[in-house]
């Protein structure tokens, strides 16, 4: 039978098993959203602000393991989603956008709300296709999902003219597809697994050290087995939170920039160093020619070879999808029979435990004023380590990520690569309505929050009982903190002044708000906050003005080089 | 290091805008790049000449691996090779030069294609260094036009780059 392109359209998001788009109509789309009008399957949750949208179906993306599914209109539609398309390619989110174009006979003509959006989007996702023939939407549309679930995942975008939208052809949803051109690697060289086994065992002063690619791969399982079985420290990057259990005794902590001072000594004076779905980043690693200064052997495992030896020269590179080459690396263990000898890391442990000692994220709490690390630990304690905590960008996302210690994947859900302010409250949208039973917290900063602050009225439509954990000190405080570090204290346009009264904002839009000023009232507040099932609590916390996240590595400085708290 | 990479591409629309755009984005350098359909028309033939330090080159293998469009990809520098580029020189050419740039062109191995009153055009088909040789050889102040195609390259023997 013949359907139209917009019915084919929402006939592959069916058979893809989409359960929610996240959208906003116009001119260019409304075929689509006739078709969506008329079918059950597919839901559609209705954003007010096309960014929104694409960190909302990234929200959705992340917390499930599934395709996150976004459909916007032509021109200001896109442009409006470019940030989120961005910040998806950057994490490596599986993500499908749909986008509406003006009518094939119009492109090029500068016709209304035209622009050119495979060319925009083109560096920041991982493929995309403008359809030109009706035809080709469904096979189109299969290509996409492949691509954005399969190898290192991304985000990919079909852009579908309106006139395509409204033409017919017969529909068949192709059963299976191949890219003569796309081969992601699945299993990891056994030659090199081997040899890395072999260097593993071998290891004087050996660290673990993994990211997000455990989360996408599914390998958090495979991950832990391992540790355990080496008896070695393990770290995770801001991405791969979760991807070891933070809770662990072998986890050192999160490295990097605001890591803490184990991990960051571990992985500077390690001998040995296991790679695992990360990529040695800036915020990671800091100064490369300062991380080079020591001997140390590199094995890295990730499905993405541009990742390899991009930054940091590495030893043994095994090429695979995370999942698949610890499989390997555990049968290899298993069929040798062998683990690494304990006496012979057990120096090295006394070394970390030494640094553990430092207690490198001690704070002066205080009675008086309300520290944001404190709300964090409360936010832990009363959520008991299991809710899922979205952020935005900044202080808060840092002091969030080092004191909610997660213990599973998909947990913690922030901006990691492209530091998007405005992510979390969409995001936190996205993983609420894939888990709808769950506590979802959305951990923010006065600054971040107005960024999407529209969406809580898409909170409102779709009652989503979302938390939102403000912490309030009136300052662009990651800036702030820049600022008074290395431009002299000169605080220029971090102050928010004029704030709204976020208490009456989230009345105004139907929800509790809550304003928290004394330390004791923290958790009582959070307690009552999660009590509410079926209401968006939005939580003013006051806190202290200038406190910083410590420990801290500047940007080009080595990771040894490490600012401690003064509290220390 | 001056490298010749060779890729074979689907032959789409904005192919060819992904990999400049994956050349500018990351800073890589592009001495020139030529591109144009293959025997398979489905698929395109590129060429692109470029520098940098053995990292950089890597990178540049792997990025252009990564490309969902890109086929194949080899380093055409990494072994034996050859290299040939077309260049078109315009030059003002009283008959008192006539001779000598018939002369030149004739050394160099290249043809005049066009005459006028005033002007000739010649064609050199060779290695670039060898047309950058060319066009020092002769009178820089009688050159009106030159138009190079960039390097297309072919590995020798049994390196073949095909699907």
């Amino acid at each position: 039978m013949e359907l139209t392109g917009a019915e084919i359209t929402i006939r592959c998001l069916q058979e893809e098993g989409v359960e929610y788009v996240f959208g906003y109509p116009g001119g260019a789309v409304l075929h689509i959203y006739d078709a969506l009008f008329n079918q059950n399957h597919v839901k559609h949750i209705l954003v007010r602000h096309e960014q929104a949208a694409i960190h909302a179906a990234d929200g959705y993306a992340r917390s499930t393991d599934k395709v996150g599914v976004a459909l916007v209109t032509s021109g200001p539609g896109v442009t409006n989603a470019v940030t989120g398309i961005a910040t998806a390619y950057m994490d490596s989110i599986p993500m499908v956008i749909i986008s509406g174009q003006v009518p094939t006979y119009a492109i090029g003509e500068d016709a209304f709300q035209e622009v050119d959006t495979v060319g925009i989007t083109r560096p920041c996702v991982k493929h995309n296709f403008l359809v030109k023939d009706v035809k080709e939407i469904a096979g189109t549309i299969k290509k996409a999902f492949y691509l954005a679930k399969s190898g290192r995942p991304g985000p990919v975008l079909v852009d579908i003219p309106k006139d395509i939208s409204n033409q017919n052809a017969d529909f068949v949803y192709p059963s299976s597809v191949s890219i003569r051109s796309y081969h992601p690697a699945q299993h990891g060289d056994m030659a090199q697994i081997k040899q890395a086994v072999q260097i593993l065992l071998a290891a004087k002063r050996p660290m673990v050290y993994a990211g997000g690619g455990v989360i996408l791969s599914a390998a958090s399982k495979q991950l832990t087995e391992l540790v355990h079985l080496l008896g070695f420290p393990c770290t995770n990057t801001l991405m791969g939170l979760g991807g070891y259990p933070a809770t662990d005794k072998q986890f050192v902590g999160m490295l990097g920039m605001h890591g803490t001072y184990e991990a960051n000594m571990g992985m500077q004076y390690c001998d040995v160093l296991l790679a695992v779905g990360a990529r040695f980043d800036d915020r990671v690693v800091g100064n490369v020619e300062h991380f080079n200064q020591e001997e140390r052997k590199i094995i890295h495992i990730d499905i993405d070879p541009s990742s390899i030896s991009k930054r940091v020269k590495v030893d043994i590179p095994i090429v695979g999808d995370v999942a698949h080459v610890l499989d390997d690396l555990l049968g290899e263990l298993r069929a040798i029979n062998k683990k690494p000898d304990p006496q012979l890391i057990a120096p090295w442990w006394a070394q970390i435990n030494e640094w553990r000692s430092k207690n490198s994220l001690v704070y002066k709490n205080s009675d008086k004023i309300i520290k944001p690390q404190f709300v964090i630990e409360q936010l832990y304690k009363v959520t008991h380590g299991d809710a899922f905590v979205t952020s935005d960008v900044g202080q808060h996302q840092m002091w969030a990520a080092q004191y909610y210690k997660f213990d599973k994947p998909r947990r913690w859900i922030n901006s990691g690569g492209l530091g998007t302010m405005g992510f979390g409250l969409p995001a936190a949208m996205g993983v609420q309505l894939a888990h709808p039973n769950r506590h979802v917290a959305c951990v923010t900063g006065e600054g971040s929050i107005q960024m999407c602050i529209q969406e809580l009225s898409t909170c409102k439509q779709f009652k989503l009982p979302i938390k939102i954990i403000m912490l309030n000190n009136r300052y662009l405080g990651m800036v702030r903190q820049w600022q008074q570090f290395f431009h002299g204290n000169r605080y220029a346009e971090s102050y928010m002044d004029a704030l709204p009264d976020f208490v009456k904002l989230a009345e105004a839009y139907g929800h509790i708000g809550m304003r928290i000023e004394k330390p004791s009232d923290v958790e009582p507040a959070l307690r009552e906050a999660f009590g509410q099932n079926k209401q968006l609590v939005f939580m003013d916390f006051i806190t202290d003005q200038t406190e910083n996240v410590f420990p801290m590595v500047q940007g080009g400085k080595g990771l040894s080089e490490v600012i401690l708290s003064e509290d220390l | 290091m001056r490298h010749i990479i060779s890729l074979l591409m689907e032959n789409e629309a904005g192919a060819l805008s992904r990999v400049s755009g994956l050349f500018s984005a990351r800073g890589y350098n592009i001495e020139s790049l030529t591109v144009a359909p293959t025997e398979d028309t489905t698929m395109s033939r590129m060429t692109i000449v470029t520098s940098g330090s053995d990292e950089v080159i890597e990178q540049i293998n792997k990025q252009l691996n990564k490309l969902i469009e890109v086929v194949a990809v080899m380093d055409l520098s990494e072994g034996e090779h050859l290299e040939r580029e077309l260049m078109l020189v315009k030059v003002r050419a009283t008959s008192a030069v006539r001779e000598e740039m018939k002369r030149m062109i004739d050394t160099f191995g290249g043809r005049i294609i066009d005459t006028s009153d005033e002007t000739l055009i010649m064609e050199l088909t060779d290695t670039s260094k060898k047309l950058e040789g060319f066009l020092q050889s002769i009178d820089g102040s009688l050159i009106l036009e030159t138009v190079r195609t960039g390097a297309s390259g072919i590995g020798r023997g049994s390196r073949v780059l095909k699907l």
